[in-house]
């Protein structure tokens, strides 16, 4: 197949043949490995960033970032986490994962699987270089409200839009890629409803990202007209519409919240049955509210925008539609637990991950039920319940999720187990980290300490201090996970090909490490050995 | 730099868990919205209690189920596991009853929600303009207006001196209002978006170039009430509150007619400043003043700017260059910059003074004098 090209031509020094093999590699495993480096590489530098911010926040006054490099940092903080974390770590664990649970040999259109990752190191190498340009980098949060990004912003914001683009075009690649192979190169047998649930959410999240990556590209091209070619898109004074901004950025919003959680849904789904040995409870009703979730993300955005001065009726809809998220939301999360009920639980650390999940995003959910009720939101808005709201949803919920599947399907990737006593000492620093950094934020914002602020007033003083000393533990216990990973790449007990003794589904057919080129005779499916057959 | 109060503090920060489970009331305040003095205030506090008892009942179960079943299903005491993995009828359950918990919260939340948009039959109203970083109140019925800056001093948030009590939210003029009165607040802003947000009122309400939005309170109990611009709106945001400061109704009118006057007397003074030829030293030393509490943020004290983002003023092309475009930069400012049209903001005296430091300070040696009288008549 045009798609197994030699990567071992002849003659080649050592170094280029590195080079040659990770640069032109058309392989899914091997693209998917270089998605998780870069999304695991930002991370850290997302999370540095993170750090400078708490520490400017561990106790009232300036202690060494002035405001203007306090709002640069957490701006590229908020866009590298989002766009560079989190995005492509579904990605990779998509590229891996995919083509082995649905039995197909490669993605279906390699050469733009190739394509679309390497879009992405000249992104992020722009972006993180605006911190260096003369202005400074953008300034005006991963939001970039007009007009403080328009007539206001530095001069990097046209590289800002320009990575912007350059990301999106990889985002909505790789999902095309991931549409056509889920629907192309499924083994005979598995019809879409026999899908595993990871499949399923990242088809949905697929459609998500092809429908709404484009609406950002729009806003980024009409804030760059705004800015250079004199069109007044969002400047009130030649005609236009600060608010437009908002409502075309929150289109792509709020569905782009779901593409950052939806796969997460599907890790979990696949996790918890493992080691609850026990088949997902559900099933059918799981796709039905991935899919109900989906639709209504696109009738929400109006949520961000309470305090703008919209009218009454449109506040009411709006509210309603969110609260119904609630519904198939809670029903996963019941699922979940009656998948666990009266099953026969083992706790390793992928399941530890995925419980941890589980309950951190419920938290999460459960604030943005609070966050929905439009009274109660002129007190929230803008303030670090939101704050706390979204970390609830995106660290526990969409990292832990990428973790959870680490050390899940790591065996399978490396051939070696991970250490299992380092892997439950990362959890429980990680989730003793988590709580107290965000926890005491909804306090915070409770109280009235609004978002974005480089210095606050005294009352503040003690979550705050609590909240940084929590962020410093969870920045450390991540460079534990980096070792975890490291140890497990270079050496380790042996993984057998199942893994786990009650795992389900194709990729657990193969050996460990799984071979570069797999299933290029298709599998059987359902697997004749599957413990718990698929009806 | 780790000052006696922040090992107070770190103290205070360890003991913070043994009072999460003690009943400590002045604690709890901080940690719950707060109540606040209007009657919906006090509405938005009950809805959020009775929002977070249902998520904290509906949690209770959820994660009572899952921790009960992670004790007692756990491999050790449960090694064979059930083999069900559907049931159309608690699928069926576990949907509706949501459902109609939801309708539960949504009919109190639609009731208030009704009542905040009432926005007719006011009293008074005031027009509350955000800009870089301050507020402007406009009394609109007393045809009275003026700015509200920050006070809390430079050396504060540097660390060089101790906090105030209310350190970052302490103003130079406070906005006055009434008890008992519905106050309309009509909300916008000069140059980017920024929000007022009183938490003690329950109102927060965008401010936005372009737009007028519309909002009311009535307050039930005088005081000093404290609030924070609350939507990103560049370098300062965290440096501009609001202070509002609630007068019964009888010593509000006359707060009023106070204010008519001294508007009366400043014009008076006006005169008298622009009747008098000032000396350099009188300038300088009333324009360093001026600088300070209102240029210095982005020009630095010393004039040496900010990089690209802020000019220089020492050396600068325009306070060493003709008189009149120095003038003009700083009232009416750059059109589409962070530098903002002084001439609304300032009096004929505090513009001649600060021009006049500019000219004369950091290196620049014009030796130009800049009058009163001059500023009134580029009016
Ligand atoms: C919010 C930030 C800010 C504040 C406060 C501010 N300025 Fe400016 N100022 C600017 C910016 C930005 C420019 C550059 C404008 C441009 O690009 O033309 C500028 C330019 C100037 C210039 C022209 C400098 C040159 O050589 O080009 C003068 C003079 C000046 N400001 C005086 C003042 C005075 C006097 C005050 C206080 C009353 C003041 N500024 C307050 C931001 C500010
Ligand atoms: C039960 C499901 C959820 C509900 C009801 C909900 C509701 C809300 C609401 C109402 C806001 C706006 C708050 C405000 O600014 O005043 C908000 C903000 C936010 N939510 Fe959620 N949310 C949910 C799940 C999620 C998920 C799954 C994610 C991502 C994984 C997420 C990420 C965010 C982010 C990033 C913001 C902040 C946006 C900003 O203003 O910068 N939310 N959510
Ligand atoms: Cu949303
Ligand atoms: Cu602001």
């Amino acid at each position: 197949m045009a798609v197994t090209a030699d990567h071992n031509i002849p003659n080649r020094s050592p170094l280029m043949a590195f080079l040659s093999r990770w640069l032109l590699t058309t392989n899914h495993k091997e693209i998917g490995t270089l998605y998780m480096w870069l999304s695991f590489v930002l991370f850290f530098i997302g999370g540095a960033m993170a750090m400078v911010i708490r520490m400017e926040l561990f106790q009232p006054g300036i202690q060494f970032a002035e405001p203007l490099l306090y709002n640069q940092m957490v701006t590229l903080h908020g866009l590298i986490m989002v766009f560079g974390v989190v995005m492509p770590g579904f990605v990779g664990l998509a590229n891996w994962q995919l083509p082995m649970m649905i039995g197909a040999p490669d993605m279906a259109l390699p050469r733009l699987n190739n394509f679309s990752f390497w879009i992405l190191p000249f992104a992020f190498t722009l972006l993180i270089s605006t911190l260096f340009m003369e202005g400074g980098a953008p300034n005006f949060g991963w939001t970039f409200y007009a007009p403080l990004s328009t007539t206001y912003g530095p001069p990097s914001t046209d590289v800002f839009i320009f990575g912007v683009h350059l990301m999106g075009i990889s985002s909505v690649l790789g999902a095309i890629n991931i549409i056509v192979t889920i629907f192309n190169l499924r083994v005979k047998g598995m019809t879409l409803m026999k899908m595993p649930l990871f499949v399923w959410t990242w088809l949905i999240t697929a459609f998500l990202l092809v429908m709404v990556m484009p609406v950002l590209a729009g806003a980024v091209t009409m804030v760059l007209t705004d800015r250079h070619f004199g069109t007044s898109f969002f400047a009130a004074a030649g005609g236009g519409d600060p608010l437009l901004f908002q409502h075309v950025f929150w289109f792509f919003g709020h569905p782009e919240v779901y593409i950052l959680i939806l796969p997460g849904f599907g890790i979990a789904s696949q996790i918890i049955p493992t080691f609850a040995r026990k088949k997902l409870f559900g099933y059918h009703s799981m796709v039905y509210a991935t899919a109900s979730i989906a639709i209504l993300s696109f009738v929400v955005w109006g949520h961000h925008m309470f305090t703008t001065g919209m009218p009454l009726t449109a506040e009411l809809f709006v509210m309603y539609a969110t609260m119904l998220i609630a519904v198939p939301t809670g029903v996963k999360v019941f699922n979940w637990v009656a998948t666990m009920w009266r099953g026969s639980i083992t706790f390793e650390t992928p399941m530890l991950f995925a419980l941890g999940f589980v309950i951190l995003f419920t938290i999460g959910g459960f604030s943005g039920l609070m966050l929905a009720l439009v009274p109660a939101d002129f007190q929230y808005h803008d303030t670090f319940f939101v704050v706390a709201h979204f970390h609830y949803v995106l660290y526990p919920g969409a990292i832990f999720g990428i973790m959870s599947a680490v050390y899940y399907w790591l065996p399978k990737w490396t051939g070696n187990m991970y250490d299992e006593r380092l892997g439950k000492i990362h959890f429980w620093t990680a989730i003793i980290g988590v709580n107290m950094t965000f926890f005491p934020m909804h306090f915070l914002g409770l109280a009235g300490m609004p978002r974005r602020i480089v210095d606050y007033s005294l009352q503040f003083a003690d979550f705050n201090m609590v909240a940084s000393f929590g962020a410093g533990m969870l920045g450390l216990t991540q460079v534990l996970f980096l070792y975890i990973v490291i140890k497990t790449i270079r050496g380790g007990k042996k993984a057998t090909g199942r893994v786990w003794e009650g795992a389900e589904g194709l990729e657990w057919t193969l050996a460990s490490p799984a071979p570069l080129h797999t299933f290029e005779t298709p599998p059987k499916f359902p697997t004749p050995e599957e413990d718990y057959p698929r009806d | 730099m780790i000052s006696i109060t922040t090992r107070f503090r770190l103290h205070r920060c360890l003991t913070f868990f043994a009072l999460l489970g003690s009943s400590n009331m002045a604690f709890a305040a901080e940690m719950d919205m707060r109540a606040g003095v209007t009657d919906i205030s006090q509405r938005i506090l009950q809805l959020h209690h009775y929002s977070l008892a249902i998520c904290v009942v509906i949690g209770l179960l959820v994660f009572g189920t899952m921790f009960y079943s992670i004790y007692a299903h756990r491999r050790s005491k449960h090694p064979k596991p059930a083999t069900f993995h559907e049931s159309f009828r608690v699928e069926v359950i576990w949907t509706t009853v949501p459902v109609l918990i939801l309708i539960g919260l949504a009919i109190p939340a639609t009731s208030a929600l009704i009542d905040i948009e009432d926005n007719s039959d006011a009293d008074l109203t005031v027009l509350i303009t955000g800009s870089q970083w301050k507020w402007h109140y406009q009394y609109l019925e007393a045809d009275l207006g003026y700015y509200s800056n920050m006070a809390t001093p430079e050396e504060q948030i540097n660390n060089f001196e101790t906090k105030g009590r209310n350190y970052l939210l302490e103003v130079d003029r406070a906005l006055v209002l009434p008890t008992d009165k519905k106050v309309r607040f009509l909300t916008t802003a000069d140059d980017v978006i920024h929000s007022w947000w009183v938490p003690d009122f329950a109102v927060k309400q965008d401010a936005i170039p372009g737009y007028i939005n519309e909002a009311w309170t009535r307050i039930n109990t005088p005081g000093l009430y404290r609030g924070q611009c609350a939507e990103l709106c560049g370098k300062d945001h965290a440096y501009m509150p609001i202070e509002v400061e609630v007068l019964a109704e009888e010593e509000f009118d006359q707060w009023i007619v106070d204010q008519r006057l001294a508007i009366e007397l400043a014009s008076g003074q006006a005169v008298a400043d622009r009747a008098k030829t000032w000396t350099m030293a009188e300038l300088i030393d009333i324009g360093q003043q001026v600088f300070l509490d209102h240029c210095a943020t982005c020009h630095e004290a010393d004039g040496s700017g900010q990089g690209s983002t802020y000019p220089a003023l020492a050396g600068g092309e325009i306070p060493n260059g003709p008189m009149a475009a120095h003038i003009n930069q700083v009232m009416n400012g750059a059109v589409d910059t962070e530098m903002q049209a002084w001439a609304p903001q300032l009096s004929d005296l505090e513009l001649a003074s600060v021009i006049t430091y500019e000219r004369n300070a950091f290196g620049n040696t014009t030796a130009d004098i800049v009058q009163p009288i001059t500023i009134f008549e580029a009016r």
